[in-house]
């Protein structure tokens, strides 16, 4: 019989664990919408989750643009199709791997910080403390994240989409032989406005996804630093998990040209 | 005073986590500007009974009262406005790390009550010198202070925006005889000084006997008795006299297993 309370538990956990994200979501959206507003604190998330994600987010960039470049040559080659490593670059940095690579780079440093933050203001009781003090927690901790993500992560993918490309034409012009110019009007020959948008809106929603689940994770945790690292670990591994399916849901259903 | 309605009154308040029973129909009446004390071992509910008044923790079953008016199930904007009249000193300061100590002590008054920040760092230098501190830690980060330090700025912040009704969540523990002797005096200061109604809960007899005007005694989730500080030695209850005193033996079981 143990098997089966077991799997009975189980199974309450999840929808439970489920229910409490729902509701959670909810009142977090609920505070986007309502006064009061925290420009200040809001301004100050920008600059943490967007700004100081940029050298991370580059150079990740960087050398995956490279590194595609490289690998579909190879690929190319075969078949003598050299000539559309720049077109091919273009659409896997801009549909897939710019928002993608960003996405995870900025769930593994913001997420973490967040549910580190959070979960440590949780179990000091500083959380308490705001709602003594009439303050909203949600509104207060978890409006400014997600709202800062949803801005930022757009700014940074479209940063990293620019300086991907200008790896895959460092690789290409260095160590395949292209001619530079060549490269470059065969990259914005090919480029349609719809690769760039896709990949923006994929990286809002991974913006959503990041500062919810760190946001949720340091909101419950308990027990202490132990509590803490659980809700860290936590956060960066559901987001980055659910980075990966959304990405997969949003080309499938909505950008599959 | 003694015509109106107490203070703050709860009724059979009752809450459980899972199946564990931790408030098991808590009776309980403050009138105003009286220092009431709940003393009782570790986890018994003390902290979970102030909560669910603050409604940070909703109760299962029970009312509760702030001024006659039951405030049980008060939400959203009508909760906040409820809160104002309330401050509260947490166990560990529970200080806000990202901020400095005068916007600690401000806080309830600039996200509260929207008061400008110049006025309000004023009163927040009026209220730490209340508590014996100086200018000089006003832009000090609270990671920067002693514990000691930490539950001074913590009782600033919670009296800065001159609350009706105190709560005190074991105001003394962790800090060295003295100092807690030093908190207990600011306590008992500003509490009369500003005519506010308090809270506490402790397991510290010293301080409950300083601070109290009333002790309470919470045992398995119930009131188990109630009465004039002075009374306490002889009150004739077995749990009571076994935790006054300290003793192993007695009524009172230690539960290893929570």
């Amino acid at each position: 019989m143990n098997f089966f309370a077991f799997i009975g538990r189980a199974t309450i956990d999840f929808f439970a664990q489920i229910g409490r994200l729902a509701t959670f979501t909810w009142s977090a959206i609920s505070g986007v919408v309502r006064p009061p507003f925290y420009w200040a604190l809001l301004a100050q998330q920008l600059m943490r989750i967007g700004y100081f994600s940029l050298p991370v987010v580059g150079l990740t960039a960087f050398f995956t643009g490279g590194v595609l470049a490289l690998q579909i040559y190879i690929g190319a080659s075969r078949y003598g199709a050299e000539a559309f490593v720049p077109a091919v670059v273009l659409v896997g940095i801009t549909r897939e791997l710019g928002p993608v690579i960003a996405g995870l780079m900025v769930a593994g440093r913001v997420a973490a910080a967040i549910a580190a933050e959070i979960g440590t203001m949780r179990v000091t009781e500083q959380i308490d403390a705001l709602t003594t003090l009439s303050t909203n927690p949600i509104k207060y901790l978890v409006v400014p994240r997600l709202v800062a993500a949803v801005i930022a992560m757009p700014i940074l993918v479209a940063i990293a989409d620019s300086i991907g490309i200008f790896g895959g034409y460092v690789a290409s012009t260095h160590s395949l032989g292209f001619n530079g110019s060549v490269y470059l009007k065969n990259t914005m020959d090919s480029l349609k406005y719809s690769d760039v948008t896709s990949g923006l809106i994929k990286a809002a929603v991974f913006g959503f996804i990041i500062a919810l689940l760190g946001c949720y994770n340091g909101f419950h945790s308990r027990g202490g630093a132990r509590g803490v690292g659980t809700a860290t670990t936590s956060a960066v591994v559901s987001s980055s998990i659910l980075i990966l399916a959304a990405n997969f849901i949003l080309t499938n259903v909505l950008f599959s040209d | 005073m003694a015509m109106g309605p107490p203070k703050l009154e709860l009724r059979g308040v009752k809450k459980s986590f899972g199946s564990k029973v931790v408030l098991d129909g808590i009776d309980l009446s403050l009138d105003a500007g009286k220092s009431l004390v709940v003393i009782g071992g570790s986890g018994t509910g003390k902290s979970v009974m102030i909560k669910s008044v603050l409604g940070i923790i909703r109760p299962d079953a029970g009312e509760i009262y702030v001024d006659g008016q039951n405030v049980t199930r008060l939400s959203g904007r009508a909760r906040e406005r409820y809160l104002r009249k309330f401050g509260m000193l947490f166990q560990n300061a529970a200080l806000f790390d990202s901020l400095t100590v005068w916007e600690n002590v401000a806080f309830g008054l600039i996200q509260g009550h929207g008061m400008r920040r110049a006025k309000a760092k004023q009163i927040a230098i009026e209220k730490l010198a209340k508590v014996g501190l100086g200018e000089e830690v006003a832009n000090l980060s609270p990671a920067e202070l002693s514990g000691g330090m930490q539950k001074r700025v913590g009782l600033a912040r919670a009296i800065a925006a001159e609350p009706e009704i105190i709560f005190f969540d074991e105001p003394t523990t962790g800090l060295d005889p003295i100092m807690a002797d030093v908190i207990n005096d600011l306590i008992v200061d500003t509490v009369k000084a500003i005519g506010v109604t308090a809270l506490s809960i402790t397991h510290d007899m010293a301080s409950a006997r300083k601070i109290s005007d009333r002790i309470a005694m919470i045992y398995k989730g119930k009131i188990i008795w109630d009465g004039p500080t002075a009374e306490i030695d002889n009150c004739g209850n077995p749990y009571v006299d076994q935790f006054i005193h300290g003793r192993a033996e007695g009524p009172i079981k230690m539960e290893v297993r929570g």
